[in-house]
């Protein structure tokens, strides 16, 4: 074999493996010394050994066990370098860590380093761009350009957290059960963030962001396989995979807004719609219900359409009832409006909005706006309406879904 | 790991209370320092005199600039603080949860660097 064939199976070998492996070795190496960054450098530099070495001496039959070893010696290398004068304590550490089990037996440690980065001591606007780097690699730039901030200052950010995460000794631990339930939904929160982002590139023209859907998506889906038994993580799971199953309903070919009950249901990918039943199905039978069921419940009541024809509103209306109570929720408390609208009426509707622009929220939140123009044409008042739909309009930043709402406006002007 | 609870409290809250809500809240912090003890976590522990009491000083250029008072003008202030040494975090923030200063305040966490 030439020496170019050698160096691209050895750099196609390394970058399988990365892509494999990389959330495992992070986590396990994080995990014993207590160090994100630490960690990610020495794994890096393993990286780099190994593209080094595989042409010379051949790809090893277990890549992720060399990777490993070598992640291990920079480690040590790396602490022996920072204390030179460390006395015996800091020794026994180091040789203890030498004498860790095999890499056949490395275990899985990606759900404590999951709950290390949704942990109360960590900003929670940092928590979903960590989880990202540390469990998935994804580099600074590629995480500041989906949640729009600067690549510096995204960099930044993270380098302080996992600073915190060393310096502070915050354990890489799964919680016990009585913390469980909390420390979860920190951990679901921020993978939830991480789609909230990936669902705003609506058209899926933004490589960055559609890709960062799939990233949560993968993220949801680890943590239930490493937690079967959680109902939460199960609805979140399904909450994510419904959304992303109408991505390619949601813009009509010209890059149009399309309402979600004037989607065509063929568009809607059906396999994602089965796994997320299963999923949500699944977390039933685990007889404790909590907000992401309640969510992933309701895309499951809209999703009947493609079935009956028509969303399963009194159900909907139910399940809002159940999203508000448990989150107090404006949002929810909008939606439920709506619902109740398509159920008894514009009036009965509006009814309900009135209760919801208690919240000084609602002013600027251009849905509520939107809402409230809709329900106002169909009763009529259009002057109203007019008044409402100007008002949303203003308020929203997305050129499609403002050339929609300009559409509904002209349409009562006539 | 070594970690330092500083505890931060507005000081006119204990003037204003009776003789006996401040043995309530001595005897408190007994109870949690006992705690502590009891646990094998306790490293040291003081309280503070009030903060009208203190005195800064900041040295530039060979020369000492002394001033009457705490370092910051705040409406909760340094009152007191715990050495504790236990496994992580987590651990640290159990105990400062524990700590009355906690409900009527607040206790910063901070690791103390390890030599």
């Amino acid at each position: 074999m030439s020496i170019l064939d050698s160096n691209e199976r050895a750099h196609d070998a390394a970058e399988a493996s990365a892509r494999r492996s990389y959330g495992k070795l992070v986590a396990f190496l994080a995990a014993r010394c207590g160090d994100v960054a630490a960690a990610e450098d020495a794994l890096s530099e393993a990286f780099a050994a190994a593209l080094a070495d595989w042409p010379v001496n051949g790809t090893p039959t277990n890549p992720e066990a060399w990777l490993l070893t070598a992640a291990r010696r920079k480690l040590i290398d790396a602490h022996r370098r920072r204390r030179p004068e460390a006395g015996p304590d800091a020794l026994d550490a180091i040789a203890d860590f030498d004498q860790q089990p095999g890499p056949h037996e490395m275990p899985d440690r990606r759900l404590g380093l999951l709950f290390t980065c949704a942990h109360p001591a960590i900003d929670p606007g940092i928590r979903a761009p960590l989880m990202l780097q540390a469990v998935l690699g994804l580099d600074a730039a590629r995480i500041a350009s989906a949640f729009l901030i600067s690549p510096t200052a995204m960099g930044q950010r993270l380098v302080r957290a996992k600073t915190k995460i060393h310096l502070a000794g915050i354990p890489f631990r799964v919680p016990e059960r009585a913390e469980m339930a909390e420390r979860l939904e920190a951990v679901l929160d921020a993978i939830y963030a991480a789609f909230a982002e990936g669902w705003l590139d609506a058209a899926g023209t933004d490589a960055g962001r559609r890709d960062l859907a799939e990233e949560a998506i993968f993220l949801g889906a680890l943590v239930v396989e490493l937690l079967p038994d959680e109902p939460e993580a199960l609805g979140l799971l399904a909450l994510m995979l419904y959304a992303e199953s109408r991505r390619h309903a949601r813009r009509s070919p010209l890059g149009e807004y399309v309402p979600l009950d004037e989607q065509d249901v063929a568009l809607w990918d059906s396999g994602l719609i089965v796994r997320a039943e299963a999923a949500l199905r699944r977390a039933g039978t685990l007889g404790s219900i909590g907000r992401y069921q309640l969510e992933a419940a309701i895309q499951s009541a809209h999703v009947e359409r493609r079935r009956s024809g028509a969303a399963n509103w009194p159900a909907l209306v139910g399940l809002y009832d159940g999203l508000v109570a448990i989150t107090g929720s404006p949002v929810a408390a909008l939606n439920r409006a709506l619902a109740i609208a398509s159920m008894e009426g514009p009036e009965a509707g509006l009814a309900a909005l009135d209760a919801v622009c208690v919240d000084a929220r609602m002013v600027e939140y251009q849905p509520y706006w939107a809402a409230r123009a809709e329900l106002l044409s169909r009763t009529g008042a259009h002057s109203d309406a007019l008044h409402a739909y100007d008002i949303a309009i203003g308020l929203e930043r997305d050129p499609s879904m403002r050339q929609y709402l300009d559409h509904r406006r002209s349409l009562l002007s006539n | 790991m070594q970690y330092l609870l500083a505890l931060y409290l507005d000081e006119s809250a204990w003037g204003s209370m009776s003789p006996e809500q401040q043995q309530q809240g001595s005897a408190a912090y007994a109870a949690y320092t006992e705690a502590l003890t009891k646990a094998g976590v306790y490293k040291g522990g003081n309280r503070l005199r009030p903060s009208a009491s203190a005195t800064t000083i900041r040295t530039t250029s060979g020369k000492s600039q002394v001033l009457d008072g705490p370092f910051a003008d705040s409406k909760e202030q340094l009152a007191g603080y715990y050495l504790i040494d236990v496994a992580d975090l987590d651990a640290a923030m159990l105990w400062a949860g524990r700590c009355p200063a906690s409900q009527h305040g607040i206790v910063e966490v901070r690791a103390i660097w390890a030599m």
